[in-house]
């Protein structure tokens, strides 16, 4: 570990760190617009110049230049005041000085930096250069001619999106950074590179003269959007959502967002259910929310408990879901389910839904093997991490299922289980890589459980993680990789059927007469019989709400304070930023004030009630943001048969990105993704 | 202000729809693959560009590198096609644009604009009745592009004609050259002025006593 003076402050640092790495550590601004510490090193825009004593009488580039021991350094000389006095100059001669109307406007590290390191004014009297703005599709904004070259857009979209759309073509003064063949960016990381671009050539496109960032409320939050737990922040302008944010987690996201969690949000003001609704003569009709109360109530009343079920949506935070699950205890129903879509998924042990190796512990996997799903389109940040595992040393990857691009080369195995029980047989020459793995890893769609034999995939899947050697005390290769935020949750929860309770198919289909929807909308409803009372908890008017006979006014994530479980397991809190619409309420609320009104009071007046509550059903919901790693201590599989698999070729999870959920849905950003990009992926295909 | 009608690049009418390397080409890609170890095929890039310029110049007697071509190369070496366009836009020897049949690219850099580039570029005007560089003529057979030092100062001005150095140009040389070439008729390249590579114009003179006696 070399040691080196900075400014007289004497640091140690790793062998190999950059000069500007050391003066971070000295906590020594340096300034910059190239270096990203994600990125790599480019060292192209000569901001960072520092001064070294004994190096090359010259302004040295400290983000490129190694660090060595007993190196003195200065960061405030003269010749390093005026070399970057120079550079700024440089960098303001073709940069347009348009704040006033640029979006980046108080967010800018040019300006910033311009106004303590540039100097106070321009000697600069010729014409500058004007670039023509590129069409990079429907999320990102260019005005090229602000661009100062350097190059972070391009290093993020090749290194770290893996999808190589841009790059500088020309030279010199000619230079431009784009695509040269005119064509919208494919990656669903693209909205990544408006938050990387120091300066106003990349804005977002949907928030484009929208707000000023002093304008905005900033609210820490969590994203449900996916089940990858993405932190976020919420901007907010009054009782609008404007843009949504990534912040920084290493654990989770590092600093990266998938776009469809950045640009839905204008779907949170559209198609909103802002006021209770009944279903009268067959016609939804508005209503207040005593007679919506009533008409549940009476409904209730009637019914056995048996004949009452809940279905828990995607996006549901765990609140409301154990409300809705006390709620249906106390009228005496075990009939609740938060896996719509059939997934064969137990509650109990944990380690069977989990990813168990958790996202930063990709890190450490030597082999990888994917089943039935598509990192990509189901978590495109935490496919971000696989490839940057690959990239680190390529990581042997496998895959069964669909083919697809994951933007990492994938072994394809096959499409079905077959190639499943072929690797389980030891046959092929990846079942040999798996087994020569120290940290393999087995990554499971769960999507790929709902299917008729999906406890046998989930049991045969287990199977082989025991058989390569993923399920060790100190190594969990076993991996659930959701796509439904309120899955893992639920889950933890028990928001699942009891032992004489119904299973989601069979309430859809007649086994119930009262059914609760919390904002559940991804089923099929042709066999829902229209003799079900159905009530529709939820924020969006969307396939659940046109089924329902009374609709109650929900709030959608940015608008309650939610506890939610990433895929990992990790219970991460979201905070209210506005306030939901006209009437709407926040859930647990709503189901609280029901209880009430249905002669079955739950025993919580607050969030915090209800939070310890949580805790005493499952202790897990008392580490908020903490998430152990941990081996596997019993490698007794999941009940299913790992011999009766099917033959069916697994199916995508998600066909389109963009479009997943209510919020999505209701999205006109998310509908012009579509629209772009889905002819494009057709063609692919 | 840019004009935003313009067609985007590598989307213009005269790109053809694809483009297929021929024998010939590849054979020469065969040489310039097995310089390289494996994994490391994109260094050909360079190679790649001056084998698809010339397979255009065969086939249609215009050496330009299409954009399909470039597509092609990014194939043929596991590249992304944004990495093969920005080399080839990079270096101006690549021709991203269908030139004419004799590409005149004429040198103006210091020391042959002091010995009369200006002239030649004159001359190349007026013969081939187009107003400036990039343009082609109207038959199709002359471009003109400036160029910057071509590394011939001795003997400037230079005007290189596709591959060809022409050396010692003025107007009246220019117009000569041009002449020959339209009727395809190209005279041996190097000096106009007759001289022997870069000796003194006029023959030797220095050393001109100097006898080689059998007998001293």
């Amino acid at each position: 570990m070399p040691k080196l003076t900075i400014d007289g402050i004497e640091v140690e640092v790793p062998a190999g760190s950059t000069v500007l790495q050391a003066a971070e550590a000295a906590g020594i601004e340096i300034p910059r617009f190239c270096y990203h510490e994600r990125l790599s090193i480019a060292g192209n825009c000569r901001m960072c110049l520092v001064e070294i004593e004994k190096a090359p009488p010259k302004p040295i580039a400290s983000c490129a230049w190694p660090v060595a021991e007993g190196m003195v350094v200065h960061t405030d000389s003269p010749m390093v005041r005026k070399g970057r006095r120079g550079v700024m100059e440089f960098l303001l001669i073709n940069h347009p000085l348009d704040c006033p109307i640029c979006d980046q406007g108080g967010e800018c590290d040019l300006q910033d930096q311009a106004l303590g390191y540039g100097a106070g004014g321009s000697r600069y009297e010729e014409n500058k250069r004007a670039v023509k703005d590129k069409n990079l599709g429907p999320l990102v904004k260019t005005v090229m001619t602000r661009c100062i070259h350097c190059t972070r857009c391009i290093r993020f979209i090749t290194e770290v999106a893996g999808v190589p759309d841009l790059g500088a073509t020309a030279r010199g003064e000619s230079m431009e950074v784009g695509t040269y063949v005119e064509k919208a960016l494919g990656s669903e990381l693209s909205g990544n590179i408006i938050d990387l671009c120091p300066v106003g050539a990349l804005t977002s496109k949907p928030y484009a003269f929208v707000a000023r960032s002093w304008e905005l409320t900033k609210t820490d939050s969590v994203d449900v959007l996916d089940a990858v737990g993405t932190n976020i922040r919420v901007d907010a302008r009054g009782p609008e959502v404007l843009r949504i944010l990534p912040r920084l987690n290493d654990d989770v996201n590092e600093e990266w967002l998938g776009d469809k969690s950045r640009f839905a949000m204008d779907g949170l003001k559209r198609r909103r259910l802002d006021r209770p609704w009944l279903r009268r003569d067959g016609k939804l009709v508005p209503a207040t929310w005593g007679e919506a109360f009533d008409a549940i109530a009476e409904r209730l009343a009637a019914a056995r408990g048996d004949r009452i079920g809940a279905i828990a949506g995607d996006l549901c935070d765990a609140e409301s879901m154990l409300a809705l699950s006390d709620l249906m205890g106390a009228l005496g129903s075990e009939n609740l389910d938060c896996r719509q879509r059939g997934e064969r998924l137990p509650a109990g042990r944990r380690d069977f839904y989990l990813f168990n190796t958790t996202i930063a512990g990709i890190e450490e996997a030597d082999a990888l093997l994917i089943v039935g799903a598509n990192p990509r389109r189901e978590a495109p940040v935490l496919n971000a991490r696989i490839r940057k595992r690959w990239l680190a040393s390529g990581l042997p990857i496998a895959l069964i299922g669909p083919e697809a691009d994951l933007t990492y080369p994938a072994l394809h195995l096959g499409e079905g289980p077959a190639a499943l029980a072929a690797l389980r047989d030891g046959a092929g020459e990846f079942a040999a890589v798996l087994r020569a793995a120290k940290k393999p890893m087995i990554l499971l769609g769960a999507d790929a459980t709902a299917r008729p034999d999906g406890a046998a995939v989930l049991a045969a899947v287990w199977q082989l993680a025991g058989a390569v050697g993923a399920l060790t005390p100190d190594w969990h290769g076993f991996n659930l990789l959701h796509h439904a935020a309120s899955m893992v949750g639920g889950l933890d929860l028990g928001f699942v059927p009891g032992p004489r309770g119904k299973d989601a198919a069979a309430m859809l289909s007649g086994g119930v007469d009262v059914l609760w929807l919390l904002g559940a909308d991804e089923f099929d409803p042709v066999r829902l019989p229209k003799e079900t009372f159905v009530i529709y908890q939820g924020h969006h008017g969307d396939c659940g709400a046109a089924l329902a006979d009374v609709v109650l006014p929900g709030a959608a994530y940015t608008e309650k304070h939610g506890t939610y479980v990433n895929t990992e397991g990790r219970v991460q809190r979201g905070q209210l930023a506005v306030y939901p619409p006209g009437e709407a309420r926040e859930d647990w609320k709503i189901v609280r004030a029901l209880s009430e009104r249905a002669g079955h009071t739950l025993p919580y007046d607050d969030l915090d009630a209800l939070r310890q509550r949580l805790e005493q059903v499952n202790p897990v919901f008392g580490r908020i943001d903490h998430l152990p790693r941990f081996g596997c201590s019993d490698q007794t599989g999941p009940a299913g048969d790992p011999a009766a698999l099917g033959q069916a070729a697994f199916l995508p999870a998600i066909d389109n990105y963009y479009q997943t959920d209510p919020i999505s849905r209701a999205s006109p950003t998310m509908a012009q993704c579509t629209a772009t990009f889905a002819p494009i992926a057709a063609a692919a295909e | 202000m840019a004009d935003d009608n313009e067609v985007p690049p590598g989307q213009e009418a005269y790109q053809p729809a694809n483009f297929a390397f021929d024998a010939e080409s590849e054979a020469e890609i065969a040489v310039h693959l097995a310089k390289y170890p494996a994994g490391r095929q994109a260094s050909a890039v360079i190679p790649l560009l001056y084998v698809v310029q010339k397979q255009m110049k065969r086939h249609t007697d215009s050496a330009w590198v299409p954009r399909a071509g470039m597509d092609a190369i990014a194939a043929r070496l596991s590249m992304a096609p944004i990495r093969v366009y920005e080399v080839a836009t990079f270096y101006l020897m690549f021709n991203l644009k269908p030139v004419g049949k004799w590409h005149l690219q004429v040198c103006t850099t210091t020391p042959c604009w002091l010995r009369g580039s200006d002239e030649v570029v004159r001359a190349v005007r007026e013969f081939a009745a187009i107003e400036g560089f990039g343009e082609t003529s109207a038959d199709g057979a002359f471009t003109m592009t400036e160029v910057e030092c071509l590394g011939a100062c001795v003997n400037a001005p230079i005007l290189q004609v596709n591959d060809d150095f022409y050396e010692d140009m003025d107007a009246a040389r220019t117009r000569q050259l041009l002449e020959a070439l339209r009727r395809g008729t190209p005279p041996k390249p190097g000096s106009m002025a007759g001289r022997q590579g870069s000796a003194p114009e006029g023959g030797p003179t220095v050393l001109t006593t100097l006898a080689f006696a059998p007998g001293t």
